[in-house]
């Protein structure tokens, strides 16, 4: 415990000295004359002399400005925020006085007192005062509507599926965080919320909170992040359906010493283990585990590969039910392996690019049979999915499904969608998706066939954050 | 310590161990190059004018790419752990991808507000700062200025001067050094300055039409007048109608010259060009967008190079 203490110390004392920032800004005195003004009879040369003698004034009101602010700044570097302008810091011609002395030489002895509006000059950019220390708010409405026939899982015909409310915020030298508030057609969930540690020795990442897990690609992604409307079938039937692996606890990754130019992270991650219908702790102590080794390397400078192993390990809710069966025999592991292909054109990347994606799952569930006999059922579920953006504003992509169910592995569900994407802006996206799926019919006891049509219009306010890669 | 328990003295190990590691300075800091991260082959070339053979330098985003939207790989995490410094525009120009690939670095000295990190728009002269009510109903704004700063000679030179400062800190041995390679940047940027600015005299007051919002400093400097844009709005992409009313002002008011800048399709701006008699010609708002431009002088010798031939095919 002590050692642990040290070591705390330690870290918080080194992340302290780290803090303070102090380099100056001393820009040079700049002899203006540039340009030696030669007359001319013609008129166009006039009028370019006298541009440049307004631009030559401009900087002498610039340069008295710059220097008033080193001269009223003890501190050299602008603080972010510090000094707010609201209005343009160009200075309009119109403020300076009509007829501007000739620039003096640099050698010049110092300014005298600065006119006023040569105050309006500063450096860098200006910083809305509005959102001084406020986090990042963005809200994303995924609005989704469904046409056609499927009596496995419907959905409703129109419906608001969720509004995504984020919030991002550096919080301290140390850490940011993001939480993401999810708001749907029945509830109120937070889809994430943690701390991430930026500053930790080790090369460590350590995230609290909760948040997808790094199982797989799919899980980690929000909704209106992924290419397609739905998520993929083997989504539904081994990871727990839409929201997947979500779940309270802590994350750790690092960089792992790799061959040259591969990347190479490990994950580990632990959760209370109650994640939708995949975890269900029946006890404190029934954690979940989910471990992610992820390989990664640029093929070309356009092109990537993007390779993942995944383990997920919790206790299901079977036991839950049983008197006779202690639920610590049940549990449900998962494997996963995905693999992602991307290509995207440096040169042209806003028109094009072409995304080739397939994971993976393998579920080992434990529960009992019909007979009450304890089994462990082996599913198995994969998707493949393309994309390519046909230009700037469209992207045609496709996916094939085939899942086992996680508590009857004989009963394989397949599909394909094809989608169709239009972006009237970076801020707004409509999407159509075609969906088949030749799905088992519980009430039945047959397979049937499902044609659907899903429509989606998606909206992004204020500033939300970029998501990983 | 002779009568202390061997856990104690194990303890009292492992913290002057971890102490000893804490106050003294890691062997790179002392020695080796500075590994200078920047976001841009722009800042990575202002970088190593001043840095000289003390750093080396390694840029994000390639000369001819959008800088808005450059990808996040995690290639670039290998580099940005080992980065001493990081060099960004700043101005929310790469909000769409440097924030996950700092968070993501475990390097703590680049964080945001570390001393390894540098925002070189504190030390540019900003633009087209808005003013009243910014909405997204004006495309994809800056809110908080035209983050293309640096085609600015001045602007070059005044993020040269933030740089030397910043080296300096974090290398006061090198100092001096430091100190030469920008006294000598400044005395050759000034000359070359004069050059160019004597260049484009003759053009002063043209009016040109440009893709996007890529050039306010850079037409400030040099006398050019932009009197519109190929997209509608920042970040939009052509419509017919605003290409119809494009032509029409620049058939009115006879502009000639259409700037792109070599990431975005010429289809639009060639039928532009066909429409109105005028000419396309692709300027390179950064170094490296071509293989000749391999510094920062080269970045506007290859620009008003190609402008000059531009503007006297059009005349």
């Amino acid at each position: 415990m002590k050692r642990i203490a040290v070591l705390f110390v330690l870290v918080f004392c080194s992340a302290a000295a780290n803090a303070r920032q102090s380099p100056s800004d001393e820009p040079k005195p700049n002899a203006a004359a540039t340009q030696s003004s030669i007359s001319s009879p013609e008129e166009a040369r006039m009028q370019a002399l006298e541009d440049q003698v307004r631009i030559l004034a401009e900087e002498v009101a610039l340069l008295r400005g710059e220097l008033r602010t080193l001269r009223d700044a003890n501190s050299t570097e602008p603080p972010s925020g510090g000094r707010v302008l609201f209005a343009s810091s160009h200075v309009e011609p119109s403020m300076l006085p009509p007829a501007p002395a000739p620039p003096r030489s640099a050698s010049a002895a110092p300014d005298p007192p600065l006119p006023q509006a040569a105050q309006t000059q500063t450096f860098g950019g200006a910083t809305s005062n509005a959102k001084l220390l406020n986090p990042d708010i963005s809200l994303i409405g995924d609005f989704i509507g469904t046409a056609g026939h499927n009596p496995v899982s419907p959905s409703p015909s129109l419906q608001l599926h969720e509004t995504e409310v984020g919030m991002q915020a550096i919080i301290d030298p140390y850490s940011r965080a993001d939480v993401f508030l999810s708001f749907g057609e029945t509830g109120v969930n937070v889809e994430e919320g943690y701390i991430t540690f930026t500053s930790l020795p080790a090369g460590l990442l350590l995230r609290v909170g909760k948040m997808r897990a790094e199982f797989g690609k799919v899980n980690t992604i929000h909704n209106h992040a992924l290419p397609y409307i739905d998520r993929p079938l083997v989504t539904n039937n081994l990871v727990g359906g839409e929201d997947g692996i979500d779940d309270a606890g802590f994350s750790l990754s690092r960089f792992l010493p790799a061959p040259k130019n591969w990347f190479l992270q490990g994950t580990a991650q632990v959760f209370r283990g109650d994640s939708d219908d995949v975890f269900t702790a029946s006890r404190a102590q029934d954690l979940s585990v989910v471990g992610h080794i992820r390989a990664y390397r640029d093929l070309t400078e356009s092109t990537n590969l993007d390779l993942g192993v995944s383990y997920a390990r919790g206790y299901n809710n079977t036991g839950a039910n049983s008197t006779t069966y202690n639920p610590s025999d049940f549990t449900t592991n998962l494997y996963a392996a995905d693999a992602t292909l991307r290509w995207k054109p440096l040169r042209r990347s806003i028109y094009h690019y072409f995304m080739f994606r397939t994971e993976l799952i393998w579920s080992a569930r434990d529960q009992l049979s019909a007979s009450n006999r304890f089994q462990t059922q082996h599913a198995f579920g994969m998707y493949s999915s393309a994309d390519y953006r046909l230009n700037r504003r469209w992207t045609l992509g496709g996916r094939f499904d085939r899942s086992g169910r996680a508590t009857d592995a004989n009963l394989t569900d397949t599909g394909f969608s094809g989608i169709l994407t239009y972006w009237p802006s970076e801020f707004s996206q409509i999407r159509g998706q075609y969906r088949y799926g030749h799905l088992w019919d519980v009430s039945t006891n047959g397979f049937i066939n499902a044609n659907e049509f899903l429509f989606q219009v998606l909206f992004v306010m204020g500033a939300h954050g970029a998501h990983p890669f | 310590m002779p009568n202390a328990k061997p856990i104690q003295r194990f303890t009292s190990f492992i913290a002057a161990f971890f102490l000893l590691f804490a106050l003294s300075p890691s062997p790179a800091d002392a020695e080796s190059k500075l590994f200078i991260m920047t976001a841009t082959t722009d800042l990575a070339a202002l970088a190593q004018e001043i840095g000289g053979d003390r750093v080396d330098v390694e840029s994000i985003a390639r000369g001819y790419q959008d800088p808005h939207f450059v990808e996040a790989k995690p290639s670039f995490l290998l580099k940005l752990r080992h980065a001493d410094l990081l060099i960004v525009v700043g101005l929310e120009l790469e909000i769409g991808w440097l924030p996950p690939l700092i968070n993501q670095s475990t390097n703590p000295k680049i964080q945001v507000g570390a001393p390894g990190y540098f925002d070189a728009s504190r030390f540019a002269r900003i633009l087209e700062i808005p003013t009243g009510v910014v909405t997204r109903a004006e495309g994809d704004v800056h809110p908080l200025g035209n983050p293309h700063y640096w085609l600015d000679p001045d602007n070059g030179l005044r993020i040269a001067k933030g740089i030397q400062n910043k080296l300096s800190e974090m290398r006061p041995n090198d100092a001096t050094y430091f100190a030469q390679r920008y006294d000598s940047f400044e005395q050759r940027l000034k000359q070359a300055e004069q050059k160019w600015v004597a260049q484009m005299k003759p053009y002063a007051g043209r009016k040109i039409v440009t893709y996007h919002r890529s050039w306010p400093n850079f037409s400030e400097h040099f006398g050019l007048d932009v009197v519109g844009y190929v997209e509608p709005r920042p970040g939009i992409p052509p419509s017919p109608q605003h290409t119809v009313e494009l032509i029409g002002m620049m058939k009115r008011d006879g502009v000639k010259l259409i700037v792109v800048e070599p990431y975005f399709d010429l289809k639009t701006p060639n039928a532009i060009a066909r429409d109105t008699g005028g000419q396309v010609v692709v300027l390179m708002p950064s170094v490296g967008g071509e293989k000749e431009i391999t510094d920062y002088f080269k970045l506007f010798d290859y620009d008003i190079a190609k402008l000059k031939q531009a503007f006297d095919a059009t005349r």
